[in-house]
């Protein structure tokens, strides 16, 4: 195996786009990864974009092809693949292109993530997100995605005492973040009062304890280590790369409080990189709920399970605390294109090990994760990132 | 866009009859029914045996939808929850016949036959398993 580098990240700006186009967004997420990593583009050799349902949201599948022709590299006729895999189909991008690297097959490689979800209604979104939970079994008896979470959510609070302040106090730390990011949908700040008080969605979860509706794109390029000061002077490397997968209804996993896709995708990057949970500076964790930060800085293995709502009431992932979560601002505020939360992940990991994450930097931030979730757990992929 | 009804009329058994399936080698039992044992794998292949569950269980978790897809909007708002039943198998469903606030983990719940939703005024009526509180005798 090899070792693989990021040697350049692109953003689009987060939010309803109305005026832009699902292929003007991943053109411009790819065309701005291209330029920050200076390479020309005939270097790549493979293109692997995510993208959860541009079916259902835009009308167009075959979009390998459609993201390899909208960035001008239609002419080259390099492999592009598209990958699915519901919320964590960027991550899962990632991974794909990492290993494509590992493997010895590619030495550059461009990997996307992108959804366009304002071109339908607010009840199709709502719809084609539920396609991520079992449509036999969950979705037909007339759960909803946000009410899965909810689920854990109330497993949660009455298991551990876990409360709707700790899961408002994600949504307002979230915020904070968001507020210092100009690529973030919703850059303001919210008071725990207004995410308390906000209209219920599935209780116990509100409004502000969901992530938003976003359209938006993010892009990577992946180099063969060896090679990559060739490119950049300042390469960040993946030292740890795990996935995992899990049952697709929420209903029969071992227990409704843990992602076992969460717990297993680290440990496989964990044991990669050969360290342990006390070794991570930084996260960008799925919050595509409140509750699911909870979830996750517990299944990462930050804090013991049960323990997560206290680990957000203590501070402890707030910009200044002792391990920092979602400095981005998070699926909550800087917003969830689906498809592209998982790569979007990974350019704010990059940002903050280069120390160009400006007003959100984290001090003496070394070693960063990425965690990308499917659906309500049935995958998950996770990275774990060093600077150079 | 339109659904073919054989997707719903093949779930018909264990969505009218709460029929589930038992592995002939480790005796775990499946609902929905499953194809081999993820336990034991070949060992179970070719016995796996159809049985009818009781329809009775005990809430694990539960939510309130108060925003649903299009095709539960006239429901709103309605407790869904994780169900555990007797046999094992854990199930979701709507809960039914009951004021939204005594829906709470641990309560016993069985099975009622109930209509799900419908395609819009004029097409398929599907129907399947909703659950109500076991009234002590």
């Amino acid at each position: 195996m090899r070792d693989v580098a990021v040697i350049g990240v692109g953003l689009t700006k987060f939010g309803e786009l109305w005026d832009k186009s699902f292929r003007q967004l991943i053109a411009e997420a790819g065309a701005k990864a291209i330029l920050d990593s200076g390479i020309e583009g005939k270097e790549i050799d493979a293109m692997y974009v995510g993208s959860m349902s541009s079916g259902r949201f835009v009308g167009q599948e075959h979009v390998g092809a459609l993201v390899a022709d909208a960035s001008g590299f239609s002419n080259t006729h390099i492999p592009s693949t598209r990958i699915e895999s519901a919320c964590a189909s960027g991550g899962l991008a990632v991974r794909q292109g990492y290993l494509s690297i590992a493997s010895g097959m590619n030495d550059i490689v461009v990997v996307g993530g992108m959804e366009k979800m304002n071109d339908v209604v607010g009840a199709s979104a709502t719809e084609t997100l539920a396609t991520a939970a079992d449509q036999e079994w969950e979705a037909f008896f007339g759960a909803t995605f946000p009410g899965l979470y909810a689920m854990i959510a109330t497993k949660h609070m009455h298991d551990y005492g876990t409360t709707k302040e700790q899961l408002a106090q994600v949504a307002v730390k979230n915020h904070a973040n968001g507020a210092l990011n100009p690529y973030a949908q919703y850059q303001r700040e919210i008071t725990i009062e207004q995410a308390m008080n906000a209209t219920t969605v599935a209780y116990p979860l509100g409004l502000l304890d969901c992530s938003p509706v976003t359209d938006g794109a993010a892009s990577i390029i992946l180099c063969a280590a060896d090679k990559a000061k060739e490119y950049i002077d300042k390469p960040v490397k993946i030292i740890g790369s795990g996935q995992a997968s899990d049952s697709l209804a929420l209903h029969a996993r071992r227990d409704i409080c843990t992602l076992d896709s969460t717990v297993y995708a680290s440990r496989m990057a964990y044991k990669q990189a050969n360290l342990t949970p006390k070794d991570i500076d930084f996260a960008e964790v799925h919050d595509c709920f409140t509750i699911a930060e909870i979830c996750a800085i517990e299944d990462l293995g930050f804090v013991k399970k049960g323990e997560g709502g206290k680990a957000i009431e203590n501070k402890i992932t707030t910009l200044n605390g002792s391990l920092p979560v979602n400095t981005s601002g998070g699926l909550k505020a800087k917003g969830h294109p689906v498809g592209a939360t998982g790569v979007a992940q990974v350019v704010e990991v990059t940002l903050q090990l280069r120390g160009e994450a400006e007003k959100r930097q984290v001090k003496d931030a070394k070693i960063g994760l990425a965690h990308n979730v499917g659906g309500s757990g049935a995958s998950c992929a996770v990275h774990i990132l060093e600077a150079m | 866009m339109g659904e073919g009804v054989a997707r719903f009329w093949r779930e018909i058994p264990q969505r009218y009859n709460f029929i589930g399936n038992k592995c002939g080698s480790c005796k775990r039992i499946f609902f929905p029914p499953r194809e081999s044992c993820p336990y034991c794998r070949r060992k179970s292949m070719g016995k796996m045996k159809d049985i009818k569950l009781n329809g009775k269980g005990e809430i694990v978790t539960y939510t309130i939808i108060h925003v649903s897809s299009e095709d539960f909007e006239e429901q709103v708002p309605y407790p869904i929850a994780i169900i555990k039943l007797d046999e094992g198998p854990q199930i979701t469903a709507q809960i039914v016949d009951c004021n939204i606030d005594d829906v709470k983990i641990g309560m016993k719940v069985e099975s009622t036959f109930r209509k799900i939703r419908q395609d819009g005024s004029t097409g398929a009526i599907y129907y399947g398993y909703k659950f109500k509180k076991v009234i002590e005798q």
